[in-house]
């Protein structure tokens, strides 16, 4: 068995037993990026390969010596490339960001460095985040693992065909509107998109800033709890930072569902839901109810409203975001140029790709004057509405369960022809973003095709535990369920 | 059906947002935009009139910072990325005024 | 020609006193070299985020209350978005919808009559980094060491109507916010900048015309050129036929006109939004009760005192507080010696000679109380005479020396001893045979020359009135 088939936590518990070293698992996780990552195009940027030994044989030593114990230490990591890393290019997928080296990292990835983790390269995304399938990055698309002619989904779409592919044992993503999910979905891995302000966003590149949140993408339920407990932290350079004392994770692992009060939206399965998703979803709810669960059919509301609102917020954010880019402090500027605002228009026209240029123009409009009350005024209206609908619904479930897409993943350039369709498949993701919930998504079943479909349980703020339980408990049963031999029983 | 967009208005979110287009580009992005907001102006089936905006959504309550310095200086490490500079400063194209 | 009356508001920035930047540990502390005061927030580096400084909410509270406004006990911020390269997020973070400070007025006195000036509202913003122009043929070069620093921003009502209210105005601003602390208010050093928006309407009328805003004004001299110009330019607008366009101008005092800042690729369309990086902030009573306990006694009441307490003529207390930092010195000084009007003498008088020779600001005062007691102190015990006093006074001044060993360095204590004195005057008398004449014939006169010539021959250290009698005696 190759050290790549071994979960995070499973691989951190081996070298910290002295059964392989981080040396090892680093060397391994490299050889499997040359290997692989030609066909897959998940990495943006690899580490220097003596650096990372050298940081592997460091950790090592630290693990020997007792002073790294976590259950993370030495294991290989990715990290989305939105999250700063000092001294370690930084690009956002896209070309204004292409020669961006960092002068400090992102505290997520300072929490996982003190965890022991060994970083190994930055995963491939759509640019900026602004994406649904990974295709929009400068550094081309990323190719979905279970079929190469598919896509990722996105935009954590590096990270979760690292992950899927046995590249690294886990990878951060973050997600905006279902970019952690969505592509853990279609990867067929496991990822989680926490309470807002739980991980710090200091260091992580804004595309959206009332909605990023950074995030685990992992094998299995334990290890994405192991990675949140690491990198949830309070900290006092990200002002919208929660101060928590509940980020013990992985203590939700275990325990059953006995009692568990589970709704699923009745407007999560009507039109535009592929009906191989909408079997293997339901069956997952009857899998938990065989298992104690109370679970309901409910209406849940505004569920249609989320996406405009959603899009509407974040290239508001976004146009805002990004304007920092502008081809003076850092990044690309343009090589022809009359005087500054030429410089201006050409290093960003040259230097943005389509989909983030569109993003721009929509958001600049929404908040242009006489524009800003009946586009984003409105979208923040009907985002307190949406929260209102969630706060009822948690009032009667613990947790909502339902799809994390409308279908498994698409082929490639299929989406990107008609915006709006590409933007419906958020319909069950933007939901969790606009109203601050944690939502995880893990494997459920595959369709006809072997494509992974995801399961997606959402739980009230702050209470990552509730839906880390109900998933532990599902990825057991469904995990006997499909074994032995990989098909479903 | 949205009448919203028209060239000037492409033009004029373009000098807002520093982007230029040529012709081709700007009337792809002008029918994206109607799109989008046609698409959008679904949010106008709902009465929102006494709904109040809603912008972060967990409240943190207060958070500050207390007057102390923390920073040393790391100027180099700052313009480390900077396309053009000169004696510890960003050069941009001259700006008059 | 018609008649025009002038309609004047005002948008002052003011920065703030704090050691640090208003969304970063930076310092504040003018004039580092070029960007090193800076870190990933203030330059705008990609994934930095803001975390607001607590004293700048704290100061732009007490300049609120003490300028009668209301404060907005659910205030935030927001993001004004425009594109210059001394901005380096490409936005402000300042306040639109919800500033901290609204309705607020104060009162100012100009040529004996007294008018209340309505303050719109007070709003906490970043400073913008410097941009410096010349050298490079073919750039401009950005220190980003200012950006950041926190400023509030006054926003008066269109209450003004003339140069000279407008100065009375800032003056009262400046002096309130002085003693507050929480700013310098330099003009020329740009901790206190003033936007003028002006407009004219015919004399009567109720209809506001159209206004400009004119910026870069660096001094009360500019302002008034600036305001005068610009009612002019206005006047002859109208007079002419055509309409004042809405616009920003830019003062350029060398020139003494103002031209248009508005181009093609500056629309002014600023989309400001709530910033989601800081969440609303939350101001109790408590706090604000706190703040408002913490006031100092402000210019109106330490005169008042000054003039009941200490005996000191009302014009002079007038000019002693209208700076904060004089009034301190006279203060603490008068506590130390007990002589507060020779104290107030010495401020009113030579301080302020002093300052004019040297285009300086009585906050630019750099002796202690403490040295100035001093040298009161040796006048009073007869150690020097007057002469020597301003002589002494005026290295006090200027590198804020201690008088007693200065005058015990220099030898300039006062002689008082009769016999040391006596072989001098002797000596004198001897030497000056036509004046002993002139004086024993009637000359009264005469008697001051010889006084003079001992005191020369003294050193100028001999105790005048001592060298008086002897003179008188031995005559
Ligand atoms: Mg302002
Ligand atoms: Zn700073």
């Amino acid at each position: 068995m190759s050290l790549t088939d071994l979960t995070a936590t499973e691989l951190g518990k081996r070298i910290k037993e002295g059964k392989v070293t981080a040396v090892d698992a680093a060397k391994e996780s490299l050889e499997n990026i040359k290997e692989k990552d030609k066909g897959l195009n998940a990495f943006v940027t690899l580490a220097d390969e003596a650096g990372v030994i050298k940081r592997a044989e460091e950790v090592q030593r630290q693990i020997e010596d007792g002073s790294l114990t976590g259950p993370l230490a030495g294991v290989p990591v990715a990290l989305k490339d939105n999250l700063c890393t000092k001294g370690l290019r930084t690009t956002c997928a896209s070309k204004i960001l292409s020669n961006f080296v960092p002068p400090y990292s992102a505290t997520a990835v300072e929490n996982l460095e003190k965890a022991g983790a060994v970083i190994i390269g930055k995963t491939n995304m759509d640019e900026f985040a602004m994406g649904s399938t990974s295709e929009t990055s400068f550094f081309g698309a990323v190719k979905n693992p279970h079929d190469a002619e598919r896509v990722t989904g996105g935009s954590s779409g590096g990270s979760a065909a690292a992950v899927a592919a046995g590249e690294v044992a886990y990878a951060l993503g973050t997600d905006t509107g279902g970019s952690i999910r969505q592509p853990s979905a279609y990867c067929g891995v496991t990822g989680i998109k926490p309470t807002y302000g739980t991980v710090s966003r200091n260091g992580l590149i804004a595309y959206a800033s009332s909605l990023d949140q950074i995030g685990p993408i992992a094998k299995d339920v334990t290890d994405c709890a192991a990675i949140l407990e690491a990198i949830a932290s309070y900290d006092t350079k990200d002002s919208t930072s929660v101060k928590r004392d509940d980020t013990d994770f992985t203590s939700a692992l275990g325990g059953d569902v006995k009692g568990l009060k589970i709704g699923i939206p009745n407007d999560y399965f009507g039109e535009g839901l592929d009906e191989e998703v909408g079997t293997a979803v339901l069956a997952a709810a009857d899998t938990l109810k065989e298992m104690g669960a109370e679970v309901e059919r409910f209406d849940l509301g505004l569920v249609h409203y989320a996406v405009p609102a959603y899009y509407i917020i974040a290239s508001a954010e976004a146009s805002s975001n990004l304007s920092r880019f502008d081809g003076v402090k850092y990044g690309y500027r343009a090589k022809d140029y009359e005087g500054l605002h030429q410089m201006y228009k050409r290093s960003r026209s040259e230097g943005f790709g389509e989909e983030v240029k569109r993003r721009i123009m929509l958001g600049t409009f929404a908040l242009s004057s006489g524009y800003y009350d009946a586009y984003y005024m409105k979208a923040l209206k009907t985002k307190a509405l949406i929260k209102q609908a969630f706060d009822k619904a948690f009032e009667e479930y613990d947790v909502i369960l339902g799809p994390v897409a409308p279908t498994v993943a698409p082929r490639l350039g299929e989406s990107l022809i008609d915006p709006i369709k590409m933007y419906l498949g958020d319909i069950y993701t933007v939901s969790a973003n606009l109203a601050g919930l944690p939502a995880i998504s893990l494997p459920c079943g595959v369709n006809s095709r072997g494509l992974p479909i995801g399961l997606q349980l959402t739980g009230n703020c702050f209470n990552e535990k509730t839906i880390i339980k109900a998933a532990f408990a599902f990825e057991r049963k469904y995990g006997e369920s499909i074994k032995p031999g990989g098909e479903e029983a | 059906m949205s009448d919203k967009i028209d060239n000037g208005m492409i033009e004029y979110v373009g000098i807002l947002a520093k982007l230029e287009f040529g012709d081709a580009e700007k009337e792809k992005i002008r029918l994206d935009m109607e799109k989008m907001l046609d698409y959008v102006d679904m949010l106008n089936e709902l009465d929102t009139a006494d709904v109040e905006p809603l912008v972060q959504v967990i409240d943190t309550g207060n958070v500050f910072r207390e007057d102390e310095i923390t920073n040393p200086d790391d100027r180099e490490a700052m313009l480390a990325n900077a396309p053009e500079k000169k004696d510890g400063q960003y050069v941009v194209p001259h700006t008059f005024d | 020609m018609k008649k025009y009356e002038t309609v004047i508001g005002l948008e002052v920035h003011v920065e703030l006193a704090t050691k640090t930047k208003i969304f970063c540990g930076c310092p504040t502390q003018f004039g580092g070299k070029p960007n090193t005061h800076t870190c990933p927030v203030c330059t705008g580096m990609p994934g930095s985020l803001p975390v607001l400084n607590k004293k700048v909410v704290e100061y732009a509270m007490a300049v609120g209350l003490a300028t009668n406004c209301e404060i907005n006990r659910n205030c935030r911020f927001d993001r004004k978005n425009y594109f210059y390269p001394d901005n380096p997020q490409d936005y402000q973070i300042s306040q639109l919808y919800e500033p901290i400070c609204l309705n607020g007025h104060v009162n100012i006195n100009v040529d004996g009559y007294e008018k209340k000036v309505r303050i719109h509202e007070i709003h906490m913003e970043e400073d913008a980094g410097k941009l410096i122009h010349d050298e490079l043929k073919d750039g401009s070069l950005i220190d980003f060491n200012r950006s950041g620093v926190p400023l509030i921003e006054i926003v008066s009502e269109p209450d003004m109507s003339s140069a000279d209210e407008v100065i009375a105005y800032l003056e009262t601003l400046r002096t309130t916010i002085q003693y507050l602390g929480a700013s310098d208010c330099k003009l020329q050093e740009g901790s206190m900048r003033a936007d003028v928006n002006l407009s004219v309407r015919e004399a009567g009328s109720d209809k506001l015309g159209t206004r400009t805003e004119m910026k870069n004004l660096n001094s009360f001299k500019a302002i008034a050129r600036a305001i005068e110009n610009e009612r002019n330019r206005q006047i002859v607008i109208i007079e002419d036929g055509g309409q004042v366009i809405q616009e920003t101008r830019r003062w350029d005092d060398n020139k003494e006109e103002s031209y248009s800042m508005r181009s093609k690729e500056d629309a002014q369309d600023y989309r400001y939004f709530p910033d989601p990086d800081l969440p609303g902030i939350f101001i109790s009573r408590e706090w604000i009760d706190e703040i408002k306990q913490r006031e100092p006694e402000f210019k109106a009441a330490r005169q008042e005192r000054y003039i009941s307490e200490y005996g000191i003529p009302k014009g002079d207390a007038d000019i002693i507080t209208d700076s904060k930092k004089m009034a301190d010195i006279f203060e603490e000084a008068s506590a130390l010696c007990n002589s507060p009007k020779k104290i107030a003498n010495w401020l009113i008088g030579d301080t302020i000679r002093l300052l004019k020779e040297h285009d300086m600001d009585p906050d630019d005062i750099k002796f202690s109380p403490e040295n100035l007691a001093k040298l009161v102190k040796l006048t009073e015990e007869g150690t020097i005479n007057s002469s020597v006093a301003t002589e002494v006074f005026e290295k006090v001044f200027a590198d804020n020396i201690d008088p007693e060993s200065y005058v015990k360095e220099k030898g300039l204590a006062q002689v008082n001893d009769e016999s040391a004195l006596r072989d001098t005057v002797q000596k004198v008398i001897d030497e000056n045979p036509q004046s002993v004449e002139d004086y024993r014939g009637g000359k009264e006169k005469a008697l001051g020359f010889l006084v003079g010539q001992t005191m020369k021959a003294m050193g100028g250290k001999a105790n005048p009135g001592l060298v008086n009698k002897l003179l008188k005696e031995l005559l």
